[in-house]
């Protein structure tokens, strides 16, 4: 069922994108509505939709405020020469008219992150909970750079799992780059994971900026010697508040890796780190938390401008260290509550979650990142307006922009 | 389980006294009257399954005691894998406040002449920490077990409440306007297992409920009651 569903949106995505891509070279070219359609002189509903969207979309590109009113008189006034009430896009397209103008010097990045999959037919919540965040990426416009996947795709490492989660994330129309979480990595240490989305640690360049992604989840062996069997071992793991296992590392191979992915960077060049858990020392109990951070830090600490994403804590979590500044990313599944010590100062809580709803306090969200390679954290709260924690509100040390207070913080 | 344990180690004696010299706690009670010098001794454990034989003649010693009581102590963990149950949990939830301790009514003036209420040896307060601590045990065990609490799709309460985080059991009873009356505790527990892990409702006298409220209040000590607080 689910299945046909899929690959129905799959279809529809192609479609969407077919027409993105039709768009042409030349705006100049086109700068007259046609009102023409495939069929000849007969124009249907949509043709004349896609016809004065673009109309607009013309009008508007390269302007900036002033003369969006003029463009949009314009816009209108094309609509209304082939024949179609104008509606929609003339309110809407100012926003995004501004967005498109600020993002000549910067780009943006969706995540979605923590979906903890269960096979569908045992769990549908968490499911549709992921579909819902790929649909909420899907429409955004302009569409981001591409997608970050947090880990923590499946929630006990199960092969169902893991593909389904592999199958919802292919329909996402931005490109994915996929961070492992230890949720996907207990049961086989990783093996499909990487037969499906390849190895957990790389780097990558993105108009400017160096991206490293990092496996910050691998624990010392605690389950040979009490002789664990594979599945025993994942569940020990995936209980958060489980303290029968190892805290979180990125390990010396990793951190070598870093220190020579990094080598050839001036201290200049902006960084952003992906990483699972926090890169720094939160709460152990919950392995909020990762048990070399300080040596990662150090390799992190010349550059003048760095970011750390991160998943695991499904949380609004907020942190500075000197020149590094830290972002948790919200779960799809379920939201932690706030660790009972040493929440960071820079962190503003979001408001308690309602279990009376249970999307609440869940969602994804935007990484906007500025050429300086500053970021601004945009959390996509589902059910709650959406909120940003900028990097000047980081840089000014909290003097400027601060981000709204919860109006209920945790017991 | 583990209590069975205790009781197991404390009536040893007993339970090797009663049967010493006889067949009186065998179970095989069709057989004909037996002679003792002939067949040997039967010693029984107090669970009344599990049974050692003593061949006739063996000498009464300290070290062959022992050896009759490692053996029925053996044969019984095997047949209770799980008997250590309580120590896995501590392995995993090392962090659960323990209870009061009690000691003042041992110190100098807990106890009175002449009264026999109160008057509490080191025994009883043991007995009380290990019965408590025990239901505090089970209920996290049952806490972080979705089998246990009967959800179909795989949930458990630690998934949104590690370490029974944002459950604030101070809080209750407070009027609950989604239920549109005042609830319990336990109320709100039902409430979760029926819609976030799609379960049946437990019975407020279920013993997974007593331990579940257990575990729950125990991870809140030291925070004041603040029924009604919203």
């Amino acid at each position: 069922m689910r299945r046909t569903k899929a690959a129905k949106r799959t279809k529809q995505i192609e479609r969407t994108e077919r027409v993105e891509r039709a768009e042409p070279a030349e705006p100049a070219a086109r700068a007259e509505p046609t009102a023409r359609g495939p069929r000849g002189r007969i124009v249907g509903v949509e043709t004349r939709y896609m016809e004065e969207r673009r109309v607009a979309l013309e009008g508007l590109r390269g302007i900036d405020r002033r003369g969006f009113l003029r463009a949009s008189a314009a816009a209108a006034a094309a609509a209304m020469a082939c024949g179609v009430a104008p509606h929609s896009f003339q309110p809407v397209r100012v926003a995004f008219a501004g967005e498109r103008g600020r993002e000549r010097d910067g780009f943006r990045f969706a995540y979605i992150s923590d979906s903890h999959l269960f096979e569908e037919k045992l769990n549908d919540r968490f499911v549709r909970a992921l579909l819902r965040a790929v649909d909420d990426v899907n429409r955004l416009d302009p569409q981001p750079d591409f997608v970050l996947f947090g880990g923590d795709l499946a929630q006990l490492g199960q092969p169902a799992e893991l593909r389904l989660g592999a199958q919802i994330l292919r329909s996402l129309r931005a490109p994915v780059r996929m961070m492992v979480g230890e949720h996907d990595w207990y049961l086989d240490m990783g093996e499909l994971w990487r037969d499906l989305f390849g190895e957990p640690t790389y780097s990558f360049d993105h108009k400017g900026v160096h991206f490293t992604v990092l496996n910050s989840i691998l624990e010392e062996d605690f389950w040979s010697e009490r002789g664990l069997s594979p599945m025993e071992r994942m569940k020990t793991v995936a209980g958060l508040d489980n303290n029968a296992q190892r805290p979180f590392t990125v390990g010396v191979e990793q951190r070598e890796w870093l220190r020579r992915d990094l080598a050839g960077l001036p201290s200049t060049a902006p960084v952003i780190v992906f990483s699972h858990s926090p890169l720094y020392k939160l709460y152990k109990p919950w392995n909020f938390w990762t048990d070399d951070a300080d040596e990662v830090q150090a390799l992190l600490r010349r550059f003048r401008s760095v970011a750390v994403i991160h998943g695991h804590t499904h949380q609004m979590l907020t942190n500075r260290i000197g020149s590094i500044h830290f972002h948790g990313m919200l779960s799809t599944a379920w939201p932690w509550p706030y660790a009972p010590e040493g929440l960071p100062e820079y962190t503003v809580q979001m408001s308690r979650p309602d279990p009376f709803n249970p999307n609440d306090g869940c969602g994804d969200g935007q990484v906007r990142v500025h050429p300086d390679g500053l970021v601004d954290k945009i959390y996509q709260l589902w059910n709650r307006n959406p909120i940003t924690v900028t990097g000047a509100y980081l840089r000014s040390a909290r003097r400027a922009g601060r981000p709204p207070a919860p109006n209920r913080k945790a017991y | 389980m583990a209590a069975a344990v205790l009781a197991l180690v404390l009536s040893l004696p007993l339970a090797m006294a009663v049967s010493v010299g006889g067949a009186a706690c065998s179970d095989d009670s069709t057989d004909p009257a037996p002679a003792p010098a002939k067949q040997g001794t039967t010693v029984v454990l107090c669970d009344g399954k599990t049974k050692v034989e003593i061949p006739p003649g063996a000498e009464k010693s300290r070290a062959g005691g022992q050896a009759v009581a490692d053996a029925l102590m053996s044969q019984w963990r095997q047949r209770h894998p799980d008997a250590d149950w309580e120590a896995e949990v501590r392995r995993s939830h090392p962090r659960i406040p323990p209870p009061a301790d009690n000691a003042d009514v041992l110190a100098a003036g807990g106890q009175r002449d002449g009264q026999t209420y109160g008057r509490f040896t080191a025994k009883d307060v043991l007995s009380w920490q290990r019965e408590i601590e025990r239901a505090v045990l089970e209920g996290a065990r049952i806490f972080h077990d979705s089998e246990a609490l009967g959800s179909t799709i795989g949930m458990s309460c630690d998934m949104c409440h590690p370490d029974a985080a944002n459950t604030h059991p101070e809080t209750y009873p407070k009027f609950q306007v989604q239920l549109g009356r005042v609830v319990l505790l336990r109320d709100m527990i039902n409430w979760c297992i029926e819609h976030p892990l799609r379960g049946t409702a437990m019975t407020a006298n279920d013993p997974r409920m007593r331990a579940l409220e257990t575990y729950i209040y125990a991870q809140r000590k030291g925070q004041p009651l603040s029924y009604g607080k919203h």
